[in-house]
């Protein structure tokens, strides 16, 4: 196995367009999931650093292997924060190594905010990155707006490292609450939880969390802001959704943290997620026999399992996306169950992403076989 | 502006195409008279006009996919069009090409305030979204000020922005699905009512392609509760860098305004006399709007007004009642018209990093003398999205040139600091050329080569986006 671990943009490039053999991409190695089938590894870690940070624009743009922790920090000192909320995968995945902001691209990692402000994708302003072919491209910029020519920066977000490495991203960053505070609801079942999430994120309220764990029967929403239009909010939601226990900051924040990294689920030996309609989420619900979570208001379904269950249980959650719309991904599942770790497209789009991911790399060296089709 | 030549074999081909079509799509669907035809030779870029051979007007997926496939099969050029309202001549058809547009494809589909979607077929109007959804609280975000006029598929196409995206974000950031059909007829359906792709996004890919991969014809979009009410303040300065200092420390404060619009003083001397609005006198003038409940809104405004104060305003005048905010928005609102009163004009849409807001509005000023031409400013500060307006004499010989190469020199100023050619408006054919100075020629490959894919004939909207000597092999494999 060859470990090839680049310096900069050119050396990558050169080591790129020189390669004779796939490559499985590696950021921070926090994520070992799926069946790439490349032996020889191309390491980021080399190509980091912070290449500016405009905390008046809300802009900082860095290069891929920069740690998220170390982007979180310099982000705490100007009091803003990247506010998709990138989730740590090491505890629900039992790995080591640190996240990068690069792999948080390329995998479109979003957490429980996502369901108010926007996915990753959403904040993802420009990219850097080298086609298969070893060709230095870009797309996008450091500017919020920016319609010039085609969104490839759209594309390159959660397109697994499938379509080339990114080497520097620039992100839209955003100011970081005066405080937050959790309401708890007792919801007694999937009907009643999404009850109460619906209601909130169909309100003025403007909640920023709203989870749902059946396991205590409570249903969680997030209030930020300043202190006095949260405690306001608070008020306003508990008098049309009824009483609600309150977790004050200190209490709030690692309650979020832990959902948005799943840790409930760190001992099962599989998990996978379900994007879907919210709607659809009690639907879904009875079909679960196994440990779930949702968030998203009840747009994301987290599925947990034993080993043993991880292909029927798949097979259940694509069955459900199948008739019901959304799309299942296997976060974590035995490499022998030999499971597809992307949810099957329809015939026409697997064909049009099959060529697109042709176009940015004939030979099929980056990444093989993560994404369908690959 | 420079057009390719029409293709004389596509020319003569214009009745056989015209029968085959009414005969698959019916006549009340197809305008082929040359009177009615003029109706379509240009979009709001109205300085140039081309009549198209046939214009289509399907009433369902269905038959925009066989129109599509026999416009495929027969190798003639589609324009897409939606409400004519592109900026960016998007919409101007080719002589050699046909017109369809989804002008009829007018119903809601589906509205689910659970899950916060509503589903529409994209003739309908930015504003028609919003008002299927108003009686029960809900709004769709982005708002052009085109709204009234311009169709969701067009503002899919360009990725339009509106005043409030600020805080809601662009047309992107609230696309959660569209059906699409492929120039050789193809129907496909990329996202819906669940958020992310599960393999590659290519709905974000399709926002924002100016009609060249696909013809949209549903779309699922996100809806919003609206705010508890919303109100502006007005703060002016006595110079254009005081004001971007203070909107710089507004956004690093933390508040999180939805809208703060920005005027020079030429724009507020021609603002105030056309709507009234009583702006103050001088140099540069901010709206900034918050949004919550009452109480929310007097705490950000206070937050804003300490901030402001920091900056020696000119004047800081809060909205008190719903009278007066209408008052400080209208002028801002009357810009263009009131822009179009004095003078022709020509309005950019580069974008910039904030940071770069006074060196940019100076350099501008420097380019105005040297040009020859005034030129007005109004924008949306906070995202650095200029729409500088460029006065010039359409009935002077020569003008028109003058004021093209003037924005030219200003949108590659906008590269140049960091920015880009267009936040909003779309490349169209009107920024084609200047593609080049923002992206390396194997930026452009990959960008056509995604094209490759979806329309491998090249023969959905050829002739904009992409400089026409870039596009010149593909385009002419196609024939
Ligand atoms: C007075 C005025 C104010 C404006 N203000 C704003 C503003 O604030 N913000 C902003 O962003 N824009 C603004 N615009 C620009 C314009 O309104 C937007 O670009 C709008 O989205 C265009 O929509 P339309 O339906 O008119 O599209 P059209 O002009 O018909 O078409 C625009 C593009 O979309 C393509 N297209 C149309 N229909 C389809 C389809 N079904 N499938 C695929 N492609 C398609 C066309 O080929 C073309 O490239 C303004 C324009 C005017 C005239």
């Amino acid at each position: 196995m060859t470990v090839y671990q680049p310096k900069d943009a050119a050396d990558l490039a050169e080591t790129v367009a020189g390669l004779g053999a796939p490559v499985r991409i590696r950021g921070g190695g926090t994520r070992a999931i799926g069946q790439c089938s490349a032996s020889d590894v191309l390491d980021l870690s080399a190509i980091s650093g912070v290449v500016d940070y405009e905390p008046g624009a809300l802009t900082l743009i860095a290069k891929a292997g920069t740690p998220v922790s170390e982007i979180e920090a310099l982000l705490a000192g100007e009091n803003q924060r990247l506010a998709f909320e990138p989730m740590d995968h090491r505890a629900l995945l039992g790995t080591m190594g640190a996240p990068t902001i690069g792999g948080v691209f390329a995998a479109n990692v979003s957490g429980p905010r996502r369901i108010a402000v926007g996915a990753c994708r959403d904040f993802a302003l420009g990219v850097k990155f080298i086609d298969g072919t070893g060709r230095q491209l870009q797309n996008g910029g450091r500017v919020m707006k920016n319609v010039t020519g085609y969104d490839l920066v759209k594309l390159m977000a959660g397109s697994w490292g499938a379509l080339g490495v990114l080497h520097e991203v620039s992100l839209k960053v955003m100011p970081a609450p005066e405080t937050e505070v959790t309401l708890v609801f007792d919801t007694p079942d999937a009907e009643a939880a999404l009850a109460v999430m619906s209601g909130a994120l169909g309100s003025p309220f403007e909640a920023t969390g709203a989870a749902y764990a059946p396991e205590w029967g409570k249903a969680y929403l997030r209030l930020e802001g300043f202190e006095t239009s949260v405690r306001y909010r608070a008020g306003e939601l508990q008098a049309r959704l009824g009483d609600a226990e309150i977790l004050q900051e200190d209490a709030s924040r690692p309650l979020w943290r832990d959902l948005g990294n799943v840790t409930d689920f760190s001992e099962a030996g599989y998990v996978a997620t379900v994007s879907i309609r919210p709607a659809h989420m009690p639907k879904l619900a009875a079909r679960l026999s196994g440990p779930w979570l949702a968030d998203w208001g009840g747009g994301l379904v987290w599925a947990a399992g034993e080993t043993g269950d991880a292909a029927r249980i798949t097979d259940e959650l694509r069955g459900f996306v199948a008739e019901h719309g959304g799309h299942c991904t296997v976060v974590k599942a035995p490499e022998e169950a030999g499971l597809a770790v992307f949810q099957p497209e329809a015939p026409a789009v697997a064909r049009l992403s099959d060529e697109v991911r042709r176009k940015f790399d004939p030979a099929g060296f980056l990444n093989p076989g993560l994404m369908a089709g690959a | 502006m420079q057009m390719p030549e029409p293709d004389s074999n596509t020319l003569a081909k214009k009745d056989r195409l015209e029968a085959r079509i009414v005969e698959a799509i019916g006549r009340q669907a197809v305008i082929g008279d040359e009177v009615e035809l003029r109706a379509y030779e240009c979009d709001a870029l109205t300085a140039y006009r081309c009549p198209p051979m046939l214009a289509l007007l399907p009433r369902s997926t269905e038959e925009v996919s066989k129109a599509l496939a026999i416009c495929h099969e027969m190798n003639v050029p589609v324009v897409p069009r939606g409400a004519g309202t592109s900026l960016a001549g998007g919409a101007m058809p080719q002589a050699d090409s046909v017109i369809l547009g989804v002008s009829r494809l007018t119903e809601v589909l589906e509205t689910d305030y659970t899950s916060r979607i509503i589903r529409v077929q994209t003739g309908m109007t930015n504003l028609a979204v919003t008002g299927a959804v108003e009686d029960d609280g809900f709004f769709y975000a982005p708002d052009p000020s085109s709204q009234l006029a311009c169709a969701i598929a067009g503002n899919i196409a360009m990725n339009s922005g509106g005043a409030h995206c600020l805080k809601y974000g662009v047309t992107t950031n609230n696309l959660m699905g569209v059906t699409m059909v492929l120039m050789n007829g193809e129907v496909v359906e990329l996202g819906g009512a669940h958020a992310d792709a599960g393999g590659l996004d290519l709905l974000g890919l399709i926002c924002g392609s100016e009609g060249q991969l696909g013809i949209v014809t549903e779309a699922t979009l996100r809806i919003l509760h609206k705010p508890e009410g919303a109100r502006p303040v007005l703060i002016g300065f006595s110079s254009n860098e005081v004001a971007g200092a203070c909107v710089s420390d507004i956004i690093k404060a933390g508040i999180l305004p939805v809208a703060i619009e920005f005027m020079d003083r030429l724009l507020i001397g021609v603002c105030d006399e056309y709507s009234g609005a009583g702006y103050p006198d001088c140099e540069a003038l901010l709206i900034v709007e918050v949004e919550g409940s009452e109480a929310e809104i007097e705490h950000q405004l206070g937050l804003i007004r300490e901030i402001a104060m920091r900056h020696d305003p000119v004047e800081f005048r809060k909205a008190t009642d719903a009278d007066e905010a209408g008052r400080i928005w209208a002028g801002r609102k009357a810009a263009f018209s009131a822009i179009g009163r004095i003078s022709d004009y020509m309005c950019l849409d580069g974008t910039i990093p904030v940071s770069q807001l006074p060196y940019v509005l100076r350099r501008i000023g420097e380019m105005s003398k040297e040009y020859g031409l005034g030129v007005g400013n109004v924008f949306h500060a906070g995202d650095g999205n200029m729409h500088p307006l460029i006065l010039y004499d359409a009935n002077k010989p020569g003008d028109l040139e003058t004021c093209e190469a003037f924005g030219a020199d200003v949108l590659r100023l906008c590269v140049e600091v960091g920015g880009c050619l267009t936040g909003e408006h779309g490349v169209g054919i009107e920024k084609r050329d200047l593609m080049v100075d923002q992206f390396a020629p194997e930026d452009l490959e990959m960008q056509m080569a995604v094209k490759d894919v979806f329309d491998p004939k090249w023969l959905l909207n050829p002739a904009k986006v992409f400089p026409l000597a870039s596009s010149e092999a593909r385009r002419m494999a196609a024939e």
